[in-house]
Protein backbone atom coordinates (compact mmCIF):
# COMPACT_ATOMS: atom_id res chain seq x y z
CA UNK A 1 0.00 0.00 0.00
CA UNK A 2 1.20 3.36 -1.02
CA UNK A 3 1.45 6.51 1.05
CA UNK A 4 -1.35 8.56 1.21
CA UNK A 5 -0.32 11.67 0.30
CA UNK A 6 -3.47 13.09 1.87
CA UNK A 7 -4.39 12.15 5.49
CA UNK A 8 -6.89 13.74 7.88
CA UNK A 9 -7.89 12.49 11.50
CA UNK A 10 -10.60 13.79 13.49
CA UNK A 11 -9.43 17.12 12.43
CA UNK A 12 -11.49 20.39 13.85
CA UNK A 13 -10.85 23.87 14.09
CA UNK A 14 -13.36 26.22 16.28
CA UNK A 15 -13.26 29.86 15.68
CA UNK A 16 -14.17 32.74 18.39
CA UNK A 17 -17.06 35.21 17.93
CA UNK A 18 -17.49 37.96 19.80
CA UNK A 19 -20.90 39.21 19.62
CA UNK A 20 -23.62 41.45 20.96
CA UNK A 21 -23.26 45.15 21.86
CA UNK A 22 -19.54 46.90 22.98
CA UNK A 23 -20.17 47.04 26.56
CA UNK A 24 -21.81 43.36 26.74
CA UNK A 25 -20.07 41.31 24.36
CA UNK A 26 -20.22 37.56 24.23
CA UNK A 27 -17.44 34.92 23.05
CA UNK A 28 -18.73 32.31 21.49
CA UNK A 29 -16.89 29.07 19.76
CA UNK A 30 -18.62 28.39 16.50
CA UNK A 31 -16.85 25.07 15.01
CA UNK A 32 -16.62 25.13 11.46
CA UNK A 33 -15.05 21.69 11.11
CA UNK A 34 -16.03 18.99 14.33
CA UNK A 35 -14.87 15.92 12.95
CA UNK A 36 -13.34 15.23 9.41
CA UNK A 37 -11.36 12.19 8.66
CA UNK A 38 -9.89 10.91 5.16
CA UNK A 39 -7.79 9.97 3.31
CA UNK A 40 -6.19 10.65 -0.30
CA UNK A 41 -3.86 7.95 -2.10
CA UNK A 42 -1.41 9.03 -4.68
CA UNK A 43 -3.35 9.61 -8.11
CA UNK A 44 -6.94 10.14 -6.86
CA UNK A 45 -9.43 13.10 -8.66
CA UNK A 46 -11.55 13.62 -5.37
CA UNK A 47 -14.33 16.10 -5.27
CA UNK A 48 -14.56 17.89 -1.72
CA UNK A 49 -18.63 18.37 -2.12
CA UNK A 50 -21.17 20.48 0.54
CA UNK A 51 -23.81 23.45 1.08
CA UNK A 52 -22.25 27.04 1.60
CA UNK A 53 -20.97 26.73 5.18
CA UNK A 54 -20.53 23.11 5.62
CA UNK A 55 -16.60 23.66 6.15
CA UNK A 56 -15.23 23.13 2.98
CA UNK A 57 -13.38 25.99 2.33
CA UNK A 58 -11.99 25.62 6.07
CA UNK A 59 -10.78 21.98 5.23
CA UNK A 60 -8.67 23.26 2.27
CA UNK A 61 -7.51 26.23 4.38
CA UNK A 62 -6.14 23.43 7.01
CA UNK A 63 -4.90 20.85 4.21
CA UNK A 64 -2.67 23.78 2.29
CA UNK A 65 -1.74 25.04 5.86
CA UNK A 66 -3.61 28.78 5.97
CA UNK A 67 -5.43 27.80 9.05
CA UNK A 68 -3.97 25.72 11.91
CA UNK A 69 -6.38 23.25 13.42
CA UNK A 70 -8.01 23.59 16.86
CA UNK A 71 -7.79 19.43 16.98
CA UNK A 72 -6.98 16.73 15.27
CA UNK A 73 -4.17 15.22 12.69
CA UNK A 74 -3.22 16.53 9.17
CA UNK A 75 -0.65 15.63 7.08
CA UNK A 76 -0.37 16.28 3.53
CA UNK A 77 2.49 15.04 1.28
CA UNK A 78 3.72 13.57 4.77
CA UNK A 79 4.10 17.22 6.11
CA UNK A 80 1.98 18.89 8.97
CA UNK A 81 0.86 21.91 6.55
CA UNK A 82 0.74 24.98 9.25
CA UNK A 83 3.98 24.27 10.55
CA UNK A 84 5.56 23.29 7.46
CA UNK A 85 3.60 25.27 5.28
CA UNK A 86 6.54 27.23 3.55
CA UNK A 87 7.89 23.45 2.28
CA UNK A 88 4.54 22.04 1.75
CA UNK A 89 4.15 24.75 -0.95
CA UNK A 90 6.61 23.88 -3.11
CA UNK A 91 5.06 20.47 -3.19
CA UNK A 92 1.64 21.15 -3.82
CA UNK A 93 -0.35 23.56 -6.06
CA UNK A 94 -3.48 25.58 -5.12
CA UNK A 95 -6.05 27.70 -7.31
CA UNK A 96 -8.89 29.93 -6.05
CA UNK A 97 -11.58 29.93 -8.59
CA UNK A 98 -12.59 33.32 -7.09
CA UNK A 99 -9.63 34.97 -6.32
CA UNK A 100 -6.53 35.23 -8.87
CA UNK A 101 -3.10 34.55 -7.70
CA UNK A 102 -1.22 36.19 -10.99
CA UNK A 103 -0.36 40.09 -11.21
CA UNK A 104 -2.95 42.31 -12.03
CA UNK A 105 -0.64 44.47 -13.90
CA UNK A 106 1.84 41.87 -15.63
CA UNK A 107 1.22 40.39 -18.76
CA UNK A 108 0.48 36.67 -18.18
CA UNK A 109 3.89 35.48 -19.34
CA UNK A 110 5.89 38.06 -16.85
CA UNK A 111 3.48 36.88 -14.01
CA UNK A 112 4.73 32.78 -14.90
CA UNK A 113 8.35 33.64 -14.90
CA UNK A 114 7.96 35.53 -11.46
CA UNK A 115 6.25 32.55 -10.26
CA UNK A 116 9.17 30.55 -11.61
CA UNK A 117 11.45 32.81 -9.09
CA UNK A 118 9.32 32.12 -6.02
CA UNK A 119 9.32 28.53 -6.93
CA UNK A 120 12.72 28.57 -7.64
CA UNK A 121 12.22 26.18 -10.51
CA UNK A 122 15.42 25.69 -12.96
CA UNK A 123 15.00 28.21 -16.35
CA UNK A 124 15.11 25.16 -18.79
CA UNK A 125 12.84 22.87 -16.71
CA UNK A 126 10.69 26.45 -16.53
CA UNK A 127 10.60 26.51 -20.00
CA UNK A 128 9.77 23.11 -21.16
CA UNK A 129 6.62 23.33 -18.85
CA UNK A 130 5.76 26.40 -20.06
CA UNK A 131 5.73 25.43 -23.69
CA UNK A 132 3.80 22.01 -22.64
CA UNK A 133 1.15 23.83 -20.59
CA UNK A 134 1.00 26.58 -23.28
CA UNK A 135 0.02 23.76 -26.12
CA UNK A 136 -2.50 22.02 -23.43
CA UNK A 137 -3.97 25.41 -22.24
CA UNK A 138 -3.77 27.27 -25.31
CA UNK A 139 -2.24 29.96 -23.58
CA UNK A 140 -0.58 31.45 -26.53
CA UNK A 141 -2.78 33.88 -28.02
CA UNK A 142 -2.52 35.85 -24.69
CA UNK A 143 0.75 35.48 -23.14
CA UNK A 144 1.45 38.88 -23.24
CA UNK A 145 -1.56 40.15 -22.47
CA UNK A 146 -1.74 41.74 -19.24
CA UNK A 147 -3.33 40.11 -16.81
CA UNK A 148 -6.22 42.89 -15.70
CA UNK A 149 -7.18 42.24 -19.53
CA UNK A 150 -7.81 38.45 -19.35
CA UNK A 151 -11.44 37.29 -19.61
CA UNK A 152 -12.61 34.96 -16.48
CA UNK A 153 -11.77 32.06 -18.83
CA UNK A 154 -7.97 32.74 -19.66
CA UNK A 155 -7.25 33.94 -16.29
CA UNK A 156 -8.31 30.64 -14.97
CA UNK A 157 -6.01 28.85 -17.64
CA UNK A 158 -3.51 31.13 -16.41
CA UNK A 159 -3.77 30.33 -12.39
CA UNK A 160 -3.80 26.68 -13.45
CA UNK A 161 -0.68 27.23 -15.36
CA UNK A 162 0.69 29.29 -12.67
CA UNK A 163 0.32 26.42 -9.83
CA UNK A 164 1.35 23.76 -12.17
CA UNK A 165 4.58 25.00 -13.42
CA UNK A 166 6.82 23.46 -10.29
CA UNK A 167 5.16 20.09 -11.46
CA UNK A 168 3.35 20.07 -7.71
CA UNK A 169 2.01 16.40 -6.72
CA UNK A 170 -1.15 17.60 -5.38
CA UNK A 171 -3.87 20.00 -6.91
CA UNK A 172 -6.03 21.53 -4.74
CA UNK A 173 -8.71 23.33 -6.50
CA UNK A 174 -11.26 25.33 -4.91
CA UNK A 175 -13.73 26.22 -7.27
CA UNK A 176 -11.88 25.72 -10.48
CA UNK A 177 -14.92 26.55 -12.89
CA UNK A 178 -16.95 28.75 -10.85
CA UNK A 179 -18.26 31.53 -13.40
CA UNK A 180 -16.72 30.10 -16.45
CA UNK A 181 -18.95 29.02 -19.74
CA UNK A 182 -19.62 25.60 -20.96
CA UNK A 183 -16.58 25.79 -23.31
CA UNK A 184 -14.14 26.89 -20.92
CA UNK A 185 -15.50 24.43 -17.90
CA UNK A 186 -14.93 21.68 -20.81
CA UNK A 187 -11.72 22.21 -21.60
CA UNK A 188 -10.31 22.92 -17.44
CA UNK A 189 -11.91 19.41 -16.67
CA UNK A 190 -10.80 17.82 -19.91
CA UNK A 191 -7.16 19.44 -18.75
CA UNK A 192 -7.13 18.07 -15.71
CA UNK A 193 -8.05 14.77 -16.63
CA UNK A 194 -5.24 14.84 -18.74
CA UNK A 195 -3.11 15.49 -16.06
CA UNK A 196 -3.94 13.16 -13.62
CA UNK A 197 -4.07 10.24 -15.92
CA UNK A 198 -0.54 11.37 -17.65
CA UNK A 199 1.15 12.92 -14.92
CA UNK A 200 -0.60 10.80 -12.01
CA UNK A 201 -0.66 14.47 -10.40
CA UNK A 202 -3.97 13.84 -7.73
CA UNK A 203 -6.12 16.19 -7.68
CA UNK A 204 -8.81 17.41 -4.84
CA UNK A 205 -11.55 19.71 -6.18
CA UNK A 206 -14.60 21.75 -4.20
CA UNK A 207 -17.42 22.42 -6.72
CA UNK A 208 -21.26 23.14 -6.65
CA UNK A 209 -21.09 21.99 -10.43
CA UNK A 210 -22.13 18.67 -11.40
CA UNK A 211 -20.74 18.35 -14.54
CA UNK A 212 -17.35 18.74 -12.86
CA UNK A 213 -18.23 16.07 -10.41
CA UNK A 214 -19.47 13.57 -12.87
CA UNK A 215 -16.75 14.11 -15.01
CA UNK A 216 -13.57 14.27 -12.88
CA UNK A 217 -14.43 12.67 -9.55
CA UNK A 218 -14.40 8.71 -9.54
CA UNK A 219 -14.29 9.56 -5.51
CA UNK A 220 -16.50 11.92 -3.55
CA UNK A 221 -16.27 13.21 0.07
CA UNK A 222 -19.61 14.96 1.10
CA UNK A 223 -18.91 17.16 4.35
CA UNK A 224 -22.02 18.51 5.97
CA UNK A 225 -22.25 20.50 9.57
CA UNK A 226 -18.38 20.00 9.96
CA UNK A 227 -18.48 16.31 9.37
CA UNK A 228 -17.84 13.83 6.32
CA UNK A 229 -21.43 12.57 5.87
CA UNK A 230 -20.18 10.24 2.76
CA UNK A 231 -17.10 8.83 1.29
CA UNK A 232 -17.27 6.84 -2.00
CA UNK A 233 -17.89 6.87 -5.34
CA UNK A 234 -20.97 9.06 -7.05
CA UNK A 235 -23.09 5.79 -7.98
CA UNK A 236 -22.54 5.14 -4.34
CA UNK A 237 -23.69 8.44 -3.11
CA UNK A 238 -27.25 8.76 -5.34
CA UNK A 239 -28.17 4.96 -3.55
CA UNK A 240 -27.89 6.39 -0.05
CA UNK A 241 -30.13 9.38 -0.95
CA UNK A 242 -32.53 7.97 -3.66
CA UNK A 243 -33.78 11.21 -5.36
CA UNK A 244 -36.24 10.75 -7.62
CA UNK A 245 -35.82 11.54 -11.62
CA UNK A 246 -38.53 14.42 -13.06
CA UNK A 247 -40.12 14.11 -16.06
CA UNK A 248 -41.18 17.68 -17.62
CA UNK A 249 -44.36 17.72 -20.11
CA UNK A 250 -45.25 20.43 -22.29
CA UNK A 251 -48.53 19.93 -22.51
CA UNK A 252 -50.24 21.85 -25.96
CA UNK A 253 -52.32 23.45 -23.56
CA UNK A 254 -52.55 24.45 -19.98
CA UNK A 255 -54.61 21.60 -18.49
CA UNK A 256 -55.28 20.46 -14.77
CA UNK A 257 -52.51 18.82 -12.74
CA UNK A 258 -51.69 15.32 -14.55
CA UNK A 259 -52.44 12.44 -12.82
CA UNK A 260 -50.82 9.09 -13.51
CA UNK A 261 -49.80 6.27 -11.35
CA UNK A 262 -46.01 5.92 -10.39
CA UNK A 263 -45.79 9.95 -10.52
CA UNK A 264 -47.00 13.13 -8.48
CA UNK A 265 -47.07 16.44 -10.31
CA UNK A 266 -44.78 18.63 -8.30
CA UNK A 267 -45.71 21.88 -10.19
CA UNK A 268 -47.83 23.39 -12.79
CA UNK A 269 -47.01 26.29 -15.01
CA UNK A 270 -48.80 27.20 -17.84
CA UNK A 271 -48.81 24.39 -20.23
CA UNK A 272 -45.69 22.76 -18.18
CA UNK A 273 -45.85 20.97 -15.48
CA UNK A 274 -43.18 18.57 -13.47
CA UNK A 275 -43.55 15.19 -12.58
CA UNK A 276 -41.37 13.25 -9.70
CA UNK A 277 -41.31 9.69 -10.85
CA UNK A 278 -41.39 6.89 -8.55
CA UNK A 279 -41.15 3.72 -11.20
CA UNK A 280 -39.57 3.44 -14.33
CA UNK A 281 -40.22 6.86 -16.72
CA UNK A 282 -41.41 4.71 -20.00
CA UNK A 283 -44.45 3.48 -18.28
CA UNK A 284 -45.51 7.20 -16.80
CA UNK A 285 -44.71 8.29 -20.52
CA UNK A 286 -46.99 6.16 -22.26
CA UNK A 287 -49.52 6.66 -19.70
CA UNK A 288 -49.28 10.65 -20.07
CA UNK A 289 -49.13 10.32 -23.90
CA UNK A 290 -52.84 8.15 -23.90
CA UNK A 291 -54.41 10.96 -21.62
CA UNK A 292 -53.30 14.28 -23.14
CA UNK A 293 -51.65 15.95 -25.99
CA UNK A 294 -48.23 16.69 -25.60
CA UNK A 295 -45.93 18.84 -26.94
CA UNK A 296 -42.46 18.13 -25.54
CA UNK A 297 -40.79 15.87 -22.99
CA UNK A 298 -37.98 15.78 -21.26
CA UNK A 299 -36.45 13.50 -19.04
CA UNK A 300 -34.19 15.24 -15.80
CA UNK A 301 -31.47 13.15 -13.72
CA UNK A 302 -30.72 14.73 -10.20
CA UNK A 303 -28.65 17.06 -10.20
CA UNK A 304 -25.92 16.69 -7.27
CA UNK A 305 -27.07 19.02 -5.49
CA UNK A 306 -30.18 17.61 -4.83
CA UNK A 307 -29.13 14.26 -3.72
CA UNK A 308 -26.67 16.35 -1.38
CA UNK A 309 -28.98 17.84 0.11
CA UNK A 310 -30.63 14.82 0.46
CA UNK A 311 -28.64 13.47 2.19
CA UNK A 312 -28.07 16.25 4.90
CA UNK A 313 -31.60 16.25 5.25
CA UNK A 314 -31.37 12.10 5.88
CA UNK A 315 -28.35 13.19 7.79
CA UNK A 316 -30.20 15.20 10.52
CA UNK A 317 -33.58 13.89 10.46
CA UNK A 318 -32.01 10.10 11.40
CA UNK A 319 -31.66 10.94 15.26
CA UNK A 320 -35.11 11.77 15.69
CA UNK A 321 -37.15 9.54 13.34
CA UNK A 322 -39.89 7.93 14.56
CA UNK A 323 -39.70 3.35 14.52
CA UNK A 324 -41.84 2.42 11.34
CA UNK A 325 -45.47 1.25 12.63
CA UNK B 1 17.92 34.10 4.42
CA UNK B 2 19.46 35.61 1.03
CA UNK B 3 17.64 32.82 -0.76
CA UNK B 4 14.32 33.15 0.94
CA UNK B 5 14.00 36.49 1.72
CA UNK B 6 16.36 38.82 -0.04
CA UNK B 7 16.07 37.53 -3.69
CA UNK B 8 12.25 36.77 -3.92
CA UNK B 9 11.94 40.45 -2.28
CA UNK B 10 14.08 42.20 -4.94
CA UNK B 11 12.19 39.79 -7.66
CA UNK B 12 8.91 41.25 -6.53
CA UNK B 13 9.86 44.56 -5.98
CA UNK B 14 11.12 44.54 -9.46
CA UNK B 15 8.34 42.56 -10.47
CA UNK B 16 5.68 45.67 -9.03
CA UNK B 17 8.13 48.41 -10.57
CA UNK B 18 7.87 46.83 -14.21
CA UNK B 19 4.12 47.16 -13.26
CA UNK B 20 3.93 50.50 -12.64
CA UNK B 21 6.26 51.51 -15.39
CA UNK B 22 2.57 50.99 -17.24
CA UNK B 23 1.92 54.00 -15.99
CA UNK B 24 4.94 56.17 -16.80
CA UNK B 25 3.25 59.70 -16.23
CA UNK B 26 1.33 58.62 -13.27
CA UNK B 27 4.40 57.13 -11.84
CA UNK B 28 6.15 60.07 -12.38
CA UNK B 29 3.27 62.09 -11.22
CA UNK B 30 3.30 60.80 -7.56
CA UNK B 31 6.95 60.35 -7.12
CA UNK B 32 7.25 64.50 -7.49
CA UNK B 33 3.73 65.16 -5.35
CA UNK B 34 5.78 62.73 -2.67
CA UNK B 35 8.80 64.71 -2.75
CA UNK B 36 7.03 67.42 -2.65
CA UNK B 37 5.15 66.63 0.85
CA UNK B 38 8.16 66.26 2.67
CA UNK B 39 9.96 68.96 1.02
CA UNK B 40 7.23 71.12 2.55
CA UNK B 41 7.71 69.19 5.90
CA UNK B 42 11.17 70.06 5.17
CA UNK B 43 10.19 74.01 4.11
CA UNK B 44 8.44 74.59 7.50
CA UNK B 45 11.79 73.48 9.34
CA UNK B 46 13.21 76.67 7.93
CA UNK B 47 10.59 78.51 8.80
CA UNK B 48 10.23 78.13 12.26
CA UNK B 49 14.10 78.87 12.66
CA UNK B 50 13.10 82.04 10.66
CA UNK B 51 11.77 83.05 14.17
CA UNK B 52 13.96 81.68 16.51
CA UNK B 53 17.48 81.33 16.66
CA UNK B 54 17.42 77.92 18.85
CA UNK B 55 14.91 75.36 19.71
CA UNK B 56 15.45 73.75 22.84
CA UNK B 57 19.30 74.84 22.50
CA UNK B 58 19.43 73.16 19.11
CA UNK B 59 20.27 75.01 16.47
CA UNK B 60 19.01 74.82 12.55
CA UNK B 61 22.16 72.63 11.96
CA UNK B 62 21.32 70.40 14.54
CA UNK B 63 18.14 70.37 14.09
CA UNK B 64 18.79 69.56 10.56
CA UNK B 65 20.97 66.67 11.65
CA UNK B 66 17.67 65.25 13.38
CA UNK B 67 15.60 65.68 10.83
CA UNK B 68 17.55 64.18 8.37
CA UNK B 69 18.65 61.34 10.35
CA UNK B 70 14.64 61.05 10.79
CA UNK B 71 13.54 61.20 7.15
CA UNK B 72 16.36 58.95 6.15
CA UNK B 73 15.13 56.58 8.62
CA UNK B 74 11.08 55.99 8.31
CA UNK B 75 11.65 57.08 4.11
CA UNK B 76 13.73 53.70 3.87
CA UNK B 77 11.12 51.92 6.13
CA UNK B 78 8.47 53.29 4.51
CA UNK B 79 10.47 51.87 1.08
CA UNK B 80 10.52 48.48 2.34
CA UNK B 81 8.30 47.74 4.51
CA UNK B 82 5.47 50.17 4.26
CA UNK B 83 3.05 47.93 2.08
CA UNK B 84 2.93 45.99 5.43
CA UNK B 85 0.20 48.77 6.36
CA UNK B 86 -1.90 47.13 3.66
CA UNK B 87 -2.28 43.98 5.56
CA UNK B 88 -5.76 44.32 6.70
CA UNK B 89 -7.00 44.77 3.34
CA UNK B 90 -5.35 41.99 1.71
CA UNK B 91 -6.80 39.66 4.55
CA UNK B 92 -10.65 41.25 3.94
CA UNK B 93 -10.06 40.49 0.05
CA UNK B 94 -8.38 37.19 0.59
CA UNK B 95 -4.97 37.98 -0.98
CA UNK B 96 -3.40 36.61 2.13
CA UNK B 97 -4.69 33.42 0.87
CA UNK B 98 -2.69 33.25 -1.43
CA UNK B 99 0.56 34.60 0.19
CA UNK B 100 0.17 31.71 2.61
CA UNK B 101 0.41 28.99 -0.38
CA UNK B 102 3.26 30.08 -2.22
CA UNK B 103 7.08 28.97 -0.81
CA UNK B 104 8.29 32.69 0.35
CA UNK B 105 7.67 33.82 3.26
CA UNK B 106 4.47 35.88 3.46
CA UNK B 107 5.82 38.77 5.16
CA UNK B 108 7.87 39.48 1.81
CA UNK B 109 5.26 39.00 -0.40
CA UNK B 110 3.31 41.55 1.97
CA UNK B 111 6.14 44.62 2.35
CA UNK B 112 6.64 43.96 -1.73
CA UNK B 113 2.53 44.23 -2.72
CA UNK B 114 2.67 47.26 -4.47
CA UNK B 115 6.14 48.34 -4.15
CA UNK B 116 6.33 51.58 -5.40
CA UNK B 117 9.98 53.53 -6.47
CA UNK B 118 7.92 56.99 -6.17
CA UNK B 119 8.41 56.28 -2.55
CA UNK B 120 12.07 57.27 -3.37
CA UNK B 121 10.98 60.76 -3.74
CA UNK B 122 10.23 60.94 0.15
CA UNK B 123 13.52 59.93 0.61
CA UNK B 124 15.54 62.43 -1.11
CA UNK B 125 14.49 65.69 1.40
CA UNK B 126 15.89 63.35 4.63
CA UNK B 127 18.79 62.48 2.50
CA UNK B 128 19.69 65.93 1.43
CA UNK B 129 19.28 67.78 4.85
CA UNK B 130 21.05 64.46 6.68
CA UNK B 131 24.62 65.20 4.24
CA UNK B 132 23.91 68.87 4.07
CA UNK B 133 23.60 68.64 8.35
CA UNK B 134 26.89 66.07 8.69
CA UNK B 135 28.86 68.51 6.14
CA UNK B 136 28.38 71.75 8.15
CA UNK B 137 28.30 71.18 11.64
CA UNK B 138 31.32 71.17 13.46
CA UNK B 139 31.55 67.60 14.68
CA UNK B 140 34.72 66.05 16.19
CA UNK B 141 35.20 63.21 13.37
CA UNK B 142 37.30 60.53 14.58
CA UNK B 143 36.63 57.22 13.12
CA UNK B 144 34.79 55.36 15.52
CA UNK B 145 31.82 58.48 14.83
CA UNK B 146 32.47 58.36 10.87
CA UNK B 147 32.14 54.40 11.13
CA UNK B 148 28.92 55.05 13.36
CA UNK B 149 26.96 57.29 10.84
CA UNK B 150 25.91 54.47 8.42
CA UNK B 151 25.10 52.33 11.30
CA UNK B 152 22.91 54.49 13.05
CA UNK B 153 21.14 55.12 9.99
CA UNK B 154 20.39 51.49 9.20
CA UNK B 155 19.53 51.00 13.02
CA UNK B 156 17.13 53.81 12.38
CA UNK B 157 15.27 52.26 9.55
CA UNK B 158 15.92 49.01 11.49
CA UNK B 159 13.42 50.63 14.27
CA UNK B 160 10.43 51.93 12.11
CA UNK B 161 10.30 48.80 9.73
CA UNK B 162 10.13 46.92 12.80
CA UNK B 163 7.60 49.47 14.11
CA UNK B 164 5.62 49.39 10.80
CA UNK B 165 5.35 45.46 11.14
CA UNK B 166 4.13 45.30 14.92
CA UNK B 167 1.62 47.74 13.40
CA UNK B 168 0.93 45.77 10.87
CA UNK B 169 0.40 42.97 13.30
CA UNK B 170 -2.48 44.32 14.79
CA UNK B 171 -4.68 44.27 11.64
CA UNK B 172 -4.52 40.13 12.51
CA UNK B 173 -6.19 41.10 15.99
CA UNK B 174 -8.59 44.10 15.30
CA UNK B 175 -10.24 44.45 11.68
CA UNK B 176 -9.52 48.30 11.41
CA UNK B 177 -6.25 49.07 13.21
CA UNK B 178 -4.89 50.62 10.15
CA UNK B 179 -5.37 53.87 11.61
CA UNK B 180 -3.84 52.82 14.63
CA UNK B 181 -1.14 51.77 13.14
CA UNK B 182 -0.09 55.14 11.09
CA UNK B 183 -0.36 56.67 14.68
CA UNK B 184 2.66 55.27 15.53
CA UNK B 185 4.60 55.11 12.53
CA UNK B 186 3.47 58.63 10.38
CA UNK B 187 2.38 59.96 14.22
CA UNK B 188 6.21 58.70 15.23
CA UNK B 189 8.05 60.48 12.18
CA UNK B 190 5.82 64.03 12.84
CA UNK B 191 7.18 63.47 16.33
CA UNK B 192 10.91 62.60 15.70
CA UNK B 193 11.10 65.08 13.04
CA UNK B 194 12.02 67.88 16.30
CA UNK B 195 14.97 67.70 18.78
CA UNK B 196 12.56 65.80 21.11
CA UNK B 197 13.65 68.36 24.20
CA UNK B 198 10.52 70.34 23.23
CA UNK B 199 8.53 67.96 23.98
CA UNK B 200 8.84 67.56 27.45
CA UNK B 201 10.05 64.79 29.97
CA UNK B 202 6.60 62.52 30.14
CA UNK B 203 6.86 62.43 26.28
CA UNK B 204 10.39 61.40 25.54
CA UNK B 205 10.48 58.64 28.26
CA UNK B 206 7.44 57.77 26.73
CA UNK B 207 9.27 57.45 23.22
CA UNK B 208 12.52 55.96 24.65
CA UNK B 209 10.94 53.47 26.62
CA UNK B 210 7.37 52.36 25.73
CA UNK B 211 7.65 52.79 21.61
CA UNK B 212 10.82 53.70 21.53
CA UNK B 213 11.59 56.35 18.72
CA UNK B 214 14.06 58.38 20.26
CA UNK B 215 16.51 55.84 19.10
CA UNK B 216 15.89 56.81 15.66
CA UNK B 217 17.14 60.22 15.68
CA UNK B 218 17.23 62.46 19.24
CA UNK B 219 20.03 59.83 20.80
CA UNK B 220 22.06 59.30 17.29
CA UNK B 221 21.99 63.44 17.13
CA UNK B 222 23.08 63.98 21.08
CA UNK B 223 26.02 61.30 20.15
CA UNK B 224 27.21 62.83 16.62
CA UNK B 225 26.78 66.27 18.50
CA UNK B 226 28.37 64.98 21.56
CA UNK B 227 26.04 66.56 23.45
CA UNK B 228 24.94 66.28 27.06
CA UNK B 229 21.00 64.93 27.15
CA UNK B 230 19.13 67.89 28.07
CA UNK B 231 16.46 65.91 29.78
CA UNK B 232 19.15 64.42 31.98
CA UNK B 233 18.49 60.84 30.84
CA UNK B 234 21.02 58.45 31.37
CA UNK B 235 23.91 59.22 29.07
CA UNK B 236 24.68 55.19 28.23
CA UNK B 237 21.49 55.69 25.69
CA UNK B 238 22.96 57.31 23.17
CA UNK B 239 24.95 54.25 22.17
CA UNK B 240 21.92 51.77 22.37
CA UNK B 241 20.30 52.39 18.95
CA UNK B 242 22.13 49.32 17.40
CA UNK B 243 21.24 47.30 20.17
CA UNK B 244 17.34 49.02 20.43
CA UNK B 245 16.89 47.75 16.54
CA UNK B 246 17.89 44.24 17.11
CA UNK B 247 15.63 43.82 20.23
CA UNK B 248 12.89 45.00 18.51
CA UNK B 249 13.24 43.42 15.10
CA UNK B 250 12.78 40.22 17.38
CA UNK B 251 9.88 41.70 19.12
CA UNK B 252 8.71 42.27 15.54
CA UNK B 253 9.51 39.03 14.27
CA UNK B 254 8.15 37.39 17.42
CA UNK B 255 4.49 39.41 16.77
CA UNK B 256 4.33 38.80 13.23
CA UNK B 257 4.74 34.62 13.83
CA UNK B 258 1.96 34.91 16.72
CA UNK B 259 -0.45 37.01 14.34
CA UNK B 260 0.29 34.46 12.00
CA UNK B 261 -0.74 31.74 14.53
CA UNK B 262 -4.15 33.91 14.92
CA UNK B 263 -4.89 34.22 11.50
CA UNK B 264 -8.47 33.04 10.92
CA UNK B 265 -8.67 34.17 6.99
CA UNK B 266 -11.77 35.26 5.57
CA UNK B 267 -15.20 33.38 5.26
CA UNK B 268 -15.30 31.50 1.74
Amino acid sequence: MTEPIIETANLGRDFVRTEGPLLRRRRRTVSAVQDVGFTVAPGEIVGYLGPNGAGKSTTMKMLTGILAPSRGRVRVCGLEPSRQRTRLAARIGVVFGQRTTLWWDLPLRDSLALTRHLYRVPADLHAARLAELTELLELEPFLTTPVRQLSLGQRMRGDLTAALLHAPELLVLDEPTIGLDVVSKSAIREFLLRLNTERGTTILLTTHDLGDVERLCRRVLVIDHGRTAFDGDLAGLRATAPTPRTLVVDLVQPEAPIVVPGARTVRVEGPRQWLELSTNPAAVVSEVARAHRIADLTLREPDIEEVVARLYRAGREEPTALPRP
Amino acid sequence: MADTVVVPYFRLAWAWCRALAQYPVSLTLLTLAQLGTTTVELAALFFVFGHVDALAGFTLHEALLIYGLTGTAFCLADLLMGSTERLGEHVRKGGFDVMLVRPVSPLVQLATDGFSPRRLGKLVPGLVALVVALGVLEISWTPGRMAMVPVLVVSGAVICCSLWVIGACMQFFIAEARELSNAITYGGYALSEYPLAIYGRDIVRAVTFVVPLAFVSWQPALYLLGRPDPLGMWPWLRYASPVVAVLLCAVAALTWRVGLRHYRSTGS
